[in-house]
């Protein structure tokens, strides 16, 4: 929203942003500061109290008020019928919340960390994404399944994987990464609405970010279309595309860079399935280069499928080197605190290949 | 218990049968015998002794003296015979290769199905694994639907793209690949009975070789944990594919392995103890107690799936054992014959029904046109506008609609 960008652009000339700090106000318009995780926990506040057909099951979403605390208050709110705390059996309630999906009912169906959804990963694409297909139409699988998704801090291999291209790769399912609150609040209510299985992949870093959220995202109708992705940026030089926290590192970087008379147009893809190509390609013929960011690593991943998507459509003869991918190193993620950062791209990877590609 | 038959019926015994059972839901009363006049002599209803269940933390057990009226009687047995006909049509025209991949039999198992059927609601819902065509047909699916299914025709019951493993109907949820997959999906639709609260229940289906899934066990514990209404019913037809029970299993007692869930081992060759025991099993359900655990003691005459000559595991002195001494249509028919309650020309006209039912529809498979190919992106997602496929190449634009 134009609010949030005159925000950035205006802190973004007093200093470089650490990654994590974001978005606040000299002045206050007409907007409030809401965290990522308040947003999220409104948009299902709101989608239970809209639909009672919608429940939220997962381990310690209920009692605990959550594990990162995103659903505090709503099992206070909604009751044991509605929220639902489940064992440590992934696998197993991964297929109760995708069965009950096709008797009726509109799951939400939380992994405490989307590493622990592989021991569920046969029920989200066998049973959830496959099924309508299957079928021919015959039985809808309405259902989220929603969690921090990618590194987190310190937290180590098992902990810190991307399953973005893991769950894009399917046909059948939804996949959605969301940066900012209005990202968050919109899309988990486009996602719990939509009428498919839809993997909603959050960040824990991001949970605790507040963003300023317009007059117009308050309302509960307020949704963010799934499938479409937003220019968060423009600028005329070169094209970052992004998902997740790294759009906030891409727009830091684009701050830096203006200072140098580089105008980076930044695009927030929002989606990664089906993903907004036509948003990319309409801006690198404005641009001619482009850069994508991700925290998943190189092999098979995002940022290879936009360059596979840029040569096969009509922005490649518009590009004037090619397109540049800056991804999570290809290892596993180390714990010591040099090493993780070290890990993932920071502001300074982006900064440089923007200028490697820019040949300047 | 109400069945709804999509079939036409040419004689008029059969209109009458069809008229009676669709509305009554017990055994005719005099009105309705005499408009079968011609068969009048035939005993009404009979009490039958069957086998006592096994159980597992259970105080009683299902009944051993049950009632089964001629009606009744027959319509397992034309039932049973269906899909017996069903699968033995499907095993030639799978030889014919006119079906292909994967086809798991179930003809030695129509006693399971129908029993179990015999016992809940339509309004009940049902899940199974791969070895699917039975229930399909128990639950709503026409012969002629089922078979084009295999086939792979648009006139399929999923329109083609889902063949053997992928049938659904109403309250049918599959035919399921992943083994072992259906048991949580199954406790999930018994979630969404409970959370409806419309007093339906969910009758869950897997194999002896699916009962040492991992999964299995975490559904046991979150069934009971909430008291979903379910009914896991396990299938022992003796053999994991090429693997006997007791190379699979430390414990072979399968009703007892929900541990904390209270279980019976059922008679599964015999339609009454199948009806019985989910007559009893229903009513534990519906009462609040929570699940409950079945092992049908069956077995299946056909190989694992058309690809196993079902031969190198076991003896065909074993298989053809079963087959002389407890067939489940044998069964039946012994009764009825023995109890006067139906003549041996009245099955063979049932016989010879059935046989034409089924021709008729492997015509129908044998020649429905396949999908067309504007069919193949279609129901990627529902209820959403059109999107484009991409093909097996960047100039390949496929459409897809919902």
């Amino acid at each position: 929203m134009a609010t949030s960008l005159r925000c950035f652009l205006r802190s973004g000339k007093k200093a470089v942003l650490v990654a994590g700090r974001r978005g606040f106000q000299r002045s206050a318009p007409a907007g409030v500061q809401v965290t990522v995780r308040d947003a999220l926990n409104q948009a299902m506040d709101e989608e239970l109290e809209r639909d009672e057909r919608v429940f939220l099951m997962g381990e310690e979403v209920a009692q605990y008020d959550g594990a990162y605390k995103v659903s505090r208050g709503l099992w206070k709110k909604y009751g044991d019928k509605r929220v639902i705390d489940t064992p440590i059996s992934e696998m197993g309630f991964a297929g109760i919340a995708v069965g009950s999906a096709m008797a009726g009912l509109r799951p939400i169906c939380e992994f405490m960390t989307f590493n622990f959804s592989m021991q569920a990963i046969d029920q989200v694409i066998n049973s959830a994404a496959k099924t309508y297909y299957m079928s021919a139409g015959l039985q809808a699988v309405p259902i989220v399944f929603r969690g921090p998704n990618g590194a987190s801090a310190g937290v180590a291999a098992q902990h810190s994987q991307c399953f973005a291209a893991w769950y894009a790769h399917c046909p059948g399912l939804k996949v959605v990464s969301p940066w900012n609150s209005e990202d968050a609040k919109g899309l988990l209510k486009s996602a719990i609405r939509d009428d498919n299985p839809v993997v909603f992949l959050e960040n824990e870093l991001m949970y605790g970010v507040p963003f300023e959220m317009t007059e117009e995202s308050q309302s509960k109708d307020f949704t963010v279309p799934i499938g479409k992705a937003k220019i968060e940026r423009p600028g005329n030089h070169i094209t970052l595309v992004s998902h997740s926290r790294f759009v906030g590192h891409c727009l830091d970087a684009a701050a830096v860079l203006a200072k140098e008379g580089i105008e980076c147009e930044v695009i927030n893809l929002r989606t990664i399935r089906p993903m907004d190509v036509e948003s990319i390609e309409a801006s690198v013929m404005k641009t001619n280069h482009l850069v994508t960011v991700e925290g998943g690593w190189p092999q098979f991943g995002v940022g290879a499928e936009i360059c596979a998507r840029i040569m096969e459509g009509p922005a490649f003869n518009y590009l004037d080197s090619p397109v540049t991918r800056v991804t999570g190193v290809d290892i596993p993620m180390p714990y010591a605190k040099t090493l993780e950062e070290n890990s993932l791209p920071q502001v300074k990877d982006i900064i440089f290949s923007v200028k490697k590609t820019l040949n300047v | 218990m109400k069945w709804r038959r999509r079939h036409h019926h040419p004689s008029l015994f059969l209109s009458t049968l069809n008229r009676i059972l669709k509305t009554t839901t017990e055994p005719p009363d005099a009105a309705a015998v005499i408009s079968v006049r011609s068969y009048a002599d035939f005993t009404t209803q009979a009490t039958f002794e069957i086998k006592k269940c096994d159980v597992h933390k259970l105080d009683e057990a299902p009944a051993t003296e049950v009632v089964m009226t001629r009606d009744e009687g027959l319509q397992y047995y034309r039932i049973m015979q269906t899909m017996r006909r069903m699968e033995l049509k499907a095993d030639q025209l799978y030889k014919q290769k006119i079906i292909r991949g994967f086809c798991h039999l179930y003809d030695g198992q129509e006693a399971c199905a129908v029993g179990i059927e015999a016992s809940i609601n339509l309004t009940d819902h049902l899940i199974t694994a791969y070895r699917a065509h039975g229930y399909t047909y128990t639950r709503g699916g026409t012969v002629k639907e089922i078979m084009a299914e295999l086939t792979g025709r648009r006139g399929g019951i999923a329109k083609g793209k889902g063949g053997s493993m992928h049938m659904y109907c109403k309250h049918f949820y599959g035919g399921n690949g992943i083994v072992g997959a259906q048991v949580p999906l199954g406790a999930g639709v018994a979630l969404a009975c409970k959370y409806h609260g419309k007093n339906e229940l969910c009758v869950c289906l897997y194999g002896d070789g699916a009962a040492n899934q991992g999964q299995i066990f975490e559904t046991y514990n979150m069934a009971a944990l909430w008291k979903l209404p379910v009914i896991f019913i396990c299938e022992n037809n003796r053999y994991g594919m090429g693997t006997s029970v007791e190379r699979a299993a430390a414990s072979t007692d399968y009703f007892k392995r929900g541990e904390f869930i209270p279980g019976l081992r059922v008679d599964g060759m015999d339609v009454l103890c199948v009806r019985e025991a989910t007559r009893f099993a229903a009513d534990h359900c519906r009462s609040g107690k929570g699940p409950i655990l079945m092992e049908l003691q069956t077995y299946r005459y056909h190989g694992h799936s058309m690809s196993d000559p079902g031969v190198s595991y076991r003896t065909r002195e074993e298989i053809q054992e079963v087959r002389s001494k407890s067939d489940p249509i044998s069964l039946l028919k012994d009764r009825l014959l023995s109890n006067n309650m139906a003549s041996v020309e009245e099955l063979k006209e049932i016989d010879v029904e059935v046989r034409k039912e089924i021709e008729d529809a492997a015509q129908f498979a044998t020649t429905d046109p396949e999908p067309p190919l504007e069919d193949l992106c279609n129901h990627l997602y529902h209820n959403d506008s059109p999107v484009e496929v991409r093909g097996t190449n960047p100039w390949a634009k496929l459409k897809s609609v919902s």
